[in-house]
Formats: structure tokens, C-alpha cells, sequence
């Protein structure tokens, strides 16, 4: 159910490695089924540095407010404005059109400490 | 121990949302609340209002009572005739807002929020113990169910399961009727900015009315799209945008006050209207990016003027709304000020009410 090329966070967060050093964030299926409609999205600007759980933005529901964290150090390469104008893409396509930072300067030793996709099932399933 | 209307079982079989709503375990969401509101505003929802308040009022002296609480002109309303109204205090604050259903020559339904029930059941006994000894009071809140049905698909499927019902129910007209072969006494109202009905049907025999609206095609609303909806349509939700520390002018409701009676507000009312309004309920759009949201500061040339009452995403309008009380010379369509967005100031204009009006054939 979670795209297995990536790593999660018990904050709902993704990471998907890619080259360069570079890195998408997003938040999960789960996280947006909780949130429910998305409306808005505060993003960081482009050349922001970032240390791990450091707060990334705010995302906001119908109902409500909400953190996002980083899951890694690292410098705001990108923000996804797709996103910004249409919030809803969180919640159509979590892990795809959802990304919403792509970072630079990423560690990917970091990020071998973060949940694999079975972990974050796992996780989860004790939410539950 | 929150209440459960006779729908709970509906809603979880749904895969409803649950949450606690004023002493009741009500639905937030179905499939999603933008996507429920979609539905009302192009075919047709499907809302379980069994929550809210339902008193009788019967007897000789049930208008007289009902009339010395509301700001409406009850005597003059025919029977089948419901009315929007509000419930003031004697200080000329809203108690509550409400629907008047008369039901029959000494018989009135006084429909009001689920949050203020006890409060307006208090004050009308209060009064009846007072000054109107004759009035029978009666509350059947969970005696009797109410689903709103909104939307302009309604008008259809109302035909299909109440043949020639909707044409005898003009707007703010209702009726014991038969839909789908079960009882409900009817009324040709809502609370989203769309055509629509809500009925009332015998607590028991809700749950097969409710099948048989869902069956027509209509999707099964939360509270969430009401909220949305309402706030669409300019319409007030008590407790956020009016209070008993609110008087009927400063929220822009002057046209639901007679004032040509005398009532337990009336005298205040009358001295409120002589002296200026300082404040008042203005709707607005934000200018730039940003949701406003209950209790944020509403701000001009650095001064906070007032405070956001409600505010969200539209998804009719695509744009951001609100309501606020500001000064009253900063209400005129086109002023311009910004809403403290927890610390952000982020821009808005003033803009009539309401935001939404459906097309009128």
C-alpha cells in the first residue's frame, strides 16, 4: 500500500531519495485521510535550511491546522507550486503530484534510520 | 454519554465519520466534506439533523408565547407557514436562531440548535410559568427524526417518492405528507443556499426514510459540508457568529425583527436602533492566500478593528471566505484590511452577503 522505494516517519512524512543529494518530502495516504480536504499549504521558500524534525510548513484541512516536520537536514532545492495553488493534490495523490519540497544537501546515510514502507505499515497498524 | 440519533447505526454502515457535536456523536464526513458540498450545490445531498431541538408548543396562548420570545411576527402566520427567527434575550441578545413551523390553529414547532437546547427550553418555561400558564411544552427531540434533503436534484426525486408534494410546498411552506409511503411532516427548507426539504419523520421509521433518499442518488452529507454550505450562503451559525452578547442589528438580521409588537426584547430593541451600531457582521474574501478562521484578529492600518466569526475555503466560490464583526464604517463592499492569520497578516476585502445565491427559475 506504501511505495516501497521510499523511507516514512512516525509523523506521517515520506522521503524518496533521489540523485544528486536530492530529496522529495511529503506526508502519507494515512496522514491525508486523518486531515481530511486540504485548503492550504504554507511551504518553506526556495534556499531554506532545514535540520531533521524541524518544522517544514503547516498544512491546513477544512478543519483544521497542522505541522509538517522534515525528516532530514537539508536546503529547500524546490517548492512544489502545483501544490500551492492545488492543495487537493495531497489528497488525490499523496505520494505522486502531493510532493511538496524537494531538498538538496540530503544524507542518505540519514535516511537509512528513518521506517522502510513495511516499518511504517507495521507502525501503523498499532495506531490502530 | 453523547447522544445517538435513530440514524447512528446508518452513519457507521456509511463509514461515517463520528464526532462529538454538542452532546450528540454526529457525522463530520462521509467521502469528504468539499466533495459533499459539491454534491449539494449540483445534485443532492443528504443531511441527519436529528440533533437539533424540537419543542412543541400547543394551546391558546402557544402563539403569544412564541411571540413574546421571538422577533418574529407570530400571529401572522398562517398554518404550514414556517418562519426563520430569533430567540432574544431581555437584554436584546440572541439566545438562539430558529425555525417556527404552525403546524395547526393552536400548534407551533419551534425547531432550534442543539447546543442551546436546554437554554431555550429554560426560557420558555420560564415564560410560560410566568405569563402564558395555558402552553403545553413539549419536547420530542428524540421522539421525532429530521433529515434535511438539499440540492437542486431534490426537486426530482421528491416527485418519484412524493408526487406532487414539492409543488404545493412553496419555500417556507411545509406539510404532513407521505414520502416513499412514510409519514413526515415536511417543510420546503434548509440550511445550505439550495432548493431543498427537510422532513420529519417518527424516530423509528427514519432509518427507511433515510434509504430511500440515499436511493435516489443523493450523497450522505456531515456536518462538515453543512458548515461550508451555510457560510456559502451567508447564513449565521449561533454561537459563532451571533451569541447573546450580540444584538439582531449588529449581525445585519434587521429584516427577521418586528418591531411593531411588544416582546421580551422589544424595549431594548427599540433603544438599540435609536443609538448607533458600533459594530457590525461583515462578510469578506481574502485577497491573497490564507484560510480565516474563528477568533483571528481582524486588522487595519496595524489596529485590530475586529475578529474573524467563521471563515474557510469555499469550493463553490474557489476562494477564501469569512465572516466578522468589524466598525461599521469598514462594511461597505470593497474595504479593504487583513486577517491576522497567527501572526501573518494576510489581506481581505469586505464583500457582500450572501457569498453564494443559487440561480432562481
Amino acid at each position: 500500500m506504501h511505495p516501497v522505494d521510499r523511507r516514512y516517519t512516525k509523523e506521517h512524512e515520506w522521503v524518496l531519495l533521489e540523485r544528486n543529494g536530492r530529496a522529495l518530502v511529503g506526508i502519507t495516504a494515512y496522514a491525508q485521510e486523518q486531515l481530511g480536504d486540504v485548503v492550504f499549504l504554507d511551504l518553506p521558500k526556495k534556499g531554506t535550511r532545514l535540520e531533521q524534525t524541524q518544522k517544514l510548513g503547516e498544512i491546513e484541512s477544512v478543519k483544521a491546522v497542522s505541522d509538517i516536520y522534515t525528516p532530514l537536514n537539508g536546503v529547500v532545492f524546490q517548492v512544489n507550486q502545483e501544490l500551492v495553488e492545488h492543495p487537493e493534490l495531497v489528497n488525490e495523490d499523496p505520494y505522486g503530484k502531493g510532493w511538496m519540497v524537494r531538498l538538496s544537501s540530503v544524507d542518505a546515510a540519514e535516511l537509512e534510520k528513518l521506517l522502510t514502507a513495511e516499518q511504517y505499515e507495521q507502525f501503523l497498524s498499532q495506531l490502530q | 454519554m453523547l447522544n445517538r440519533t435513530p440514524l447512528y447505526e446508518a452513519h457507521v454502515s456509511l463509514h461515517g465519520r463520528m464526532v462529538p457535536f454538542a452532546g450528540w456523536e454526529m457525522p463530520l464526513q462521509f467521502h469528504g466534506i468539499l466533495a459533499e458540498a459539491r454534491a449539494v450545490r449540483t445534485s443532492s445531498g443528504l443531511f441527519d439533523v436529528s440533533h437539533m431541538g424540537r419543542i412543541w408548543l400547543t394551546g391558546p396562548e402557544a402563539a403569544a408565547l412564541l411571540d413574546w420570545v421571538t422577533t418574529a411576527n407570530v400571529p401572522a402566520l398562517a398554518v404550514n407557514v414556517a418562519r426563520y427567527t430569533l430567540i432574544c434575550t431581555d437584554e436584546g441578545g440572541i439566545l438562539d436562531d430558529g425555525i417556527i413551523y404552525r403546524l395547526g390553529q393552536d400548534e407551533y414547532l419551534l425547531i432550534c440548535n442543539a447546543a442551546n437546547r436546554d437554554s431555550v427550553w429554560r426560557w420558555l418555561v420560564q415564560w410560560r410559568d410566568e405569563r402564558f400558564t395555558k402552553v403545553k411544552l413539549v419536547d420530542r427531540t428524540t421522539e421525532v427524526a429530521m433529515i434535511a434533503f438539499q440540492g437542486p436534484g431534490t426537486l426530482q426525486a421528491m416527485e418519484r417518492l412524493a408526487p406532487g408534494l414539492a409543488e404545493r410546498l412553496r419555500p417556507f411552506r411545509s406539510a404532513q405528507a407521505q414520502v416513499a409511503g412514510i409519514s413526515a411532516h415536511v417543510g420546503r427548507t434548509g440550511y445550505t443556499g439550495e432548493d431543498g426539504f427537510e422532513m420529519m419523520p417518527a424516530a423509528g421509521d427514519a432509518p427507511a426514510l433515510w434509504r430511500h433518499l440515499l436511493e435516489t442518488g443523493a450523497v450522505p452529507c456531515g456536518l462538515g459540508s453543512r458548515d461550508v454550505l451555510r457560510l456559502e450562503a451567508g447564513l449565521l451559525l449561533h454561537g459563532s457568529d451571533m451569541d447573546k452578547h450580540t444584538n439582531p442589528f449588529e449581525a445585519g438580521l434587521d429584516r427577521f425583527v418586528f418591531m411593531d409588537k411588544e416582546s421580551v426584547c422589544s424595549g431594548t430593541l427599540r433603544q438599540v436602533i435609536q443609538r448607533e451600531v458600533h459594530r457590525k457582521l461583515t462578510g469578506f474574501q481574502m485577497v491573497e492566500r490564507g484560510v480565516p478562521r474563528h477568533g483571528y484578529p481582524i486588522v487595519r492600518d496595524g489596529t485590530t478593528v475586529g475578529h474573524v466569526t467563521s471563515g474557510g475555503y469555499s469550493p463553490t466560490l474557489d476562494s477564501y471566505i469569512g465572516l466578522g464583526y468589524v466598525s461599521s464604517e469598514l462594511t461597505p463592499p470593497g474595504t479593504s484590511f487583513a486577517v491576522d492569520i497567527r501572526g501573518k497578516m494576510v489581506k481581505a476585502k469586505a464583500v457582500a452577503l450572501p457569498f453564494y445565491s443559487r440561480r432562481r427559475n
